[in-house]
């Protein structure tokens, strides 16, 4: 089940690329909407028959390459699940958002596919080896999206954009191979790894596969200082690239956090979680205050999540610190980070959608080149208030859910920490709010540019199916968030049980 | 050495290339100009035959023939099979470029004799052997580098066949110091017999056999050779010599790393580590900024044969490093000459700037060329991906953590000349585009060698168990 929903979308992008060649834009289009929307369907099946309580689910395992231990191995609980489910909403969203992409659809439909393969491959993974692949693949995929469909620069920064987090996967790569030599017998499979706690007890060791791991995932997430390649990337990929990216791809490294580094390295995991929570602040004042100077709107939105993803680090941090706490708190911060990985997905996607919207009308991001648009697109800037309010925080939206339950979780072991990072939702808020009235309030005006020659029109039918239901479920799981708790919860609480011994 | 184990078939696939390489050159020298092609038939069949030859004797155990001089083993056998292998690939490259070629039989004949030699490398178990060896794999790859007889090809003949003789001559006196230091030029009798000689003749003579087989490896410091030979050579016979000897020259320092010289007195493993960190480093750094890619894929050899080393570097500590090498071998030969066929296929295109708009022109073929480049890089689900993870694996677990280290912060700087061609080959062609002179059998040897090395990478677990097994020793 959990094997064919991973492949299928590969396959789909096969049957594209052999479709010949007049093969017209609308079919091929239609295509990938119904393979997203299919997919979609097939993970709500899947949460449907989740027993929250149950471990790991849709187990498959089989043999790979046995003699060097590595096998196939895939199953999903309540810390994959949401991000499956994530990954769907997303890459279906981008199939309808890309409904007016022009430029060699074919090929932007069949890598879209292939990426959502490797995103859906990365979160179900359960053996490191596998963990990996999907990992670098998710990579190479994206930097074709940003090297054939990005902007002016686009060369540059899917140079960057590769070079970093290839950099990042060949730590991982180390680290993972540490762990296998410490394990005996010797084995890359996450459960085996995990139950076995090969590094216990040694600590300089383990350190070093630590640290090694650490920089792979902290690379992808990116916390600073490894996030010099996120702006330069995010700035110039096209906006499904961009949602993608910040959407699914990020969420791989704290998920790495939680799925690998958290449960196999207990020890040196507690040992080190003053530099973690350390890490966390930084990332969340640095994104917040670096955005806060941005006057360009997309560079701006990547910043913040430098500054979102600082929140997750806060917290599997803080979930460490100290074994006074309550074990309630704890699983507050990391319930907290799993939700803040789904809301800053939703939210972060949409805003990256919505800043699409505006280049191609514009053609620039910068925010002083606009003015007034509120007049001209009501609809398009209540999109963007919407979803700058709930990623500021706002009650009522998922950003709420996830920071309060952050908050609360890591201020009792943390309180410094804490209160210094609530700064990051004041600062956040100030970008926001200026950002918004920047573009959308004041006299019109609108940028006098080449390429622009039709009068700033609002949202067309395939941007608002694209973003409405991201902010609508953005509202759900801030309104009624149990349906997602529940799954993330027990999920947390095994976390911590692994990380306690 | 007591009974007779002089069973000619025990060398049957060696015995077939030398067999199509006699009957090649006396068929080439009656039949008419067009019919010449028959000869490479003749070679792809001996290639084929000896393949399976040594499919079939694999499973046993491992043994010495011919006296203690030949290892019959894995390392052998799938020396073997790697070399006849890409002796095919090659062959086929061959082909449409040679076609009618007045001197199309020979170049068959020398690419036998080349992979000859590159056996006898790999099999060798017996210093005499391995320079006899040595002289039959680079005296047919110094003609065949030369072969168009052209500006270039002269000076890359002349570069190879001085350094080659210059080291060749090394070697043998390195040999010769050695046959003094341990009075035998057996492995299995020098192995225990170099434990208390005196150190210095030893270092001396063991620096002279490693001259000969890092020259024929291409590793630094032997190298330089290499871009000027491959540039300067037609592609299918740069192909061959930047591929093919290695696979031999590597396995020799393998086995000689394993048996005679595990337990002497000398560094060897650390020097190993050391030659193969300069390898990988300076064979990245130089292919920064070429332009040319015949030069670029040289340098990038270079720096695969560090990761190579590393596998030998290790290959008395650790018994995961025969496999390791082995499959890493196969990997890099089928990648390494599927990015050979893609500049075959397109002979017009010397220059990385040549390639730009290629995929809009040749999409099957940009995805070979870019699987091949990635591959070489070490993404996954390609073959060279498992090498390399067996590689590191065997390099962490045999002590030598800095090197993987190092091999892994080179393998990110080496993604920066594989973009630097990926990059025009995918990017949209302004000017109109030179009337293609291009190949179909090289295009399908680059689909093929593409489709073999994610075929070889998922399949990794099956290939790998037959890899391993123990040494003759």
């Amino acid at each position: 089940m959990l094997s064919t929903l991973v492949f299928a979308p590969t396959a789909v992008a096969l049957l594209l690329l052999a479709l010949p060649r007049r093969t017209p834009a609308k079919v091929i289009r239609g295509i990938w909407v119904a393979t997203a929307a299919g997919l979609m369907a097939a993970t709500v099946i899947l949460w449907a028959g989740y027993d929250p309580g149950g471990g790991m689910q849709y187990e498959t395992r089989a043999r790979w390459i046995p003699s060097a231990g590595v096998g196939y191995h895939v199953g999903v609980d309540g810390l994959s699940l949401p991000m499956l489910a994530l990954t769907c909403v997303l890459f279906l969203a981008c199939a309808v958002y890309a409904w007016r992409e022009d430029r060699r659809v074919r090929e932007f439909a069949a890598l879209f596919l292939f990426l959502e393969t490797t995103c859906l491959g990365v979160f179900v993974s359960l053996d490191l080896i596998l963990f990996f692949v999907f990992f670098d693949l998710s990579i190479v995929g994206m930097y074709f999206v940003i090297a054939g469909w990005g902007h002016k620069d686009r060369a540059r920064a899917a140079l960057m954009f590769f070079l970093y987090t290839f950099l990042g996967s060949l730590a991982l790569l180390l680290g993972f191979i540490g762990l296998y030599l410490a394990a005996s017998p010797h084995t890359f499979d996450i459960v085996d790894l995990t139950a076995a706690n090969p590094l216990a007890g040694r600590a300089g060791y383990a350190g070093l596969v630590l640290l090694a791991i650490g920089i792979g995932l902290a690379v992808k997430t990116p916390t600073v200082p490894f996030h010099t390649w996120l702006p330069l990337a995010h700035t110039e990929a096209p906006a499904a690239g961009s949602a993608i990216l910040a959407g699914v791809l990020l969420k791989m490294g704290t998920y790495g956090f939680l799925r690998i580094a958290m449960p196999i390295l207990p020890d040196v995991w507690r040992q080190y979680a003053t530099v973690v929570v350390i890490l966390g602040v930084i990332c969340i004042l640095y994104g917040a205050l670096v955005a806060l100077a941005q006057s360009d709107f997309k560079r701006m939105i990547a910043y913040t999540s430098v500054n979102h993803m600082g929140y997750i680090i806060l917290a599997i941090g803080a979930a460490a610190a100290t074994a006074d706490t309550s074990r309630q708190a704890q699983s507050l911060a990391v319930t907290g980070a799993v939700t803040q990985m789904v809301s800053h997905g939703l939210l972060t996607g949409a805003l990256f959608l919505l800043a699409g919207a505006l280049y191609e009308r514009g053609r620039t991001y910068d925010m002083d080149a606009y003015s007034g648009i509120a007049a001209k697109a009501p609809v398009f800037t209540g999109m963007t208030a919407i979803a700058a309010f709930a990623s500021l925080g706002l009650p009522g939206f998922s950003g709420f859910i996830a920071e309060f339950q952050i908050f609360t979780g890591s201020l009792g072991p943390r309180p410094l920490a804490t209160s210094l990072s609530v700064l990051g939702i004041l600062l956040t808020a100030g970008l926001f709010l200026r950002a918004l009235q920047k573009i959308f309030l004041g006299p019109l005006r609108l940028p006098d540019a080449p390429g622009t020659p039709r009068p700033f029109s609002d949202l067309r039918a395939h941007e608002n199916t694209a973003v409405v239901p991201l902010l609508a479920l953005a509202v759900v799981v801030g309104i009624v968030p149990r349906f997602l708790l529940d799954v993330i919860e027990p999920a947390s609480i095994a976390v911590l049980e692994l990380l306690a011994r | 050495m007591t009974e007779m184990n002089e069973n000619p078939l025990d060398i049957l696939p060696e015995i077939f290339l030398v067999a199509g390489a006699v009957l090649g050159l006396l068929l080439g020298s009656w039949l008419p100009r067009h019919r010449q092609w028959i000869t490479g038939a003749l070679a792809a069949t001996a290639c084929t035959a000896g393949i399976i030859a040594a499919a079939v004797t694999s499973p046993g155990p491992a043994a010495s023939t011919f006296g203690d001089a030949y290892a019959l083993d894995p390392l052998t056998n799938a020396g073997r099979i790697i070399i006849l292998g890409g002796g095919l690939i090659v062959l086929a490259l061959s082909l449409r470029p040679l076609h009618a070629d007045p001197r199309e039989a020979e170049f068959y004949v020398l690419i036998q004799l080349a992979l000859l030699g590159a056996m006898v490398l790999a099999g060798a178990q017996d210093l005499l052997l391995l320079a006899a060896g040595y002289l039959l794999a680079s005296i047919p790859a110094y003609t065949l580098a030369g072969f168009r007889k052209d500006g270039p090809g002269t000076e890359a003949a002349l570069k190879y066949y001085v350094v080659g003789a210059l080291l060749g001559v090394v070697m043998l006196a390195g040999i010769t110091v050695l046959y003094a230091t341990g009075r035998a030029t057996s492995y299995l009798a020098l192995d225990g017999a170099l434990d208390d000689t005196p150190q210095g003749l030893l270092a001396v003579g063991t620096l002279g056999l490693l001259a000969g087989l890092l020259f024929k490896a291409g590793a630094v410091p032997a190298h330089y050779w290499i871009p000027d030979a491959v540039q300067g050579s037609a592609p299918p016979a740069a192909a061959l010599i930047a591929t093919l000897p290695k696979i031999g020259a590597l396995a020799a320092l393998f086995r000689l790393g394993a048996v005679p010289l595990d337990a002497e007195p000398l560094p060897w493993a650390a020097l190993i580590a050391v030659l193969a960190a300069a390898s990988m480093t300076l064979g990245n750094l130089a292919a920064f900024f070429q332009s040319d890619v015949k030069r670029l894929l040289a340098y990038s050899t270079i720096s695969q044969v560090g990761y190579l080393l590393m596998a030998v570097a290790v290959a008395a500590a650790t018994g995961r490093a025969q496999s390791a090498l082995l499959y890493y071998l196969a990997a890099y030969t089928v990648t390494n000459l599927g990015a050979f066929a893609v500049v075959c296929a397109l002979p017009g295109a010397a220059r990385i700037d040549d390639y730009r708009g290629l995929a809009r022109r040749r999409p099957l073929l940009t995805a070979s060329l870019v699987v091949c480049l990635l591959g070489l890089l070490g993404t996954p689900p390609t073959a060279v991906f498992v090498g390399k993870l067996e590689v590191f694996t065997a390099t962490i677990d045999g002590g030598y953590t800095w090197l993987a280290v190092l091999a892994a912060v080179n393998t990110v700087a080496s993604l920066f000349y594989y973009l630097r061609w990926i990059m025009p080959a995918l990017a949209h062609s302004s000017r109109p585009t030179p009337p293609p002179r291009e190949s179909r059998t090289a295009r399908a040897v680059a689909y093929t060698c593409a489709a073999l090395s994610l075929a070889i990478g998922v399949t990794a677990g099956p290939v790998l168990d037959l890899l391993s097994g123990p040494m003759s020793r």
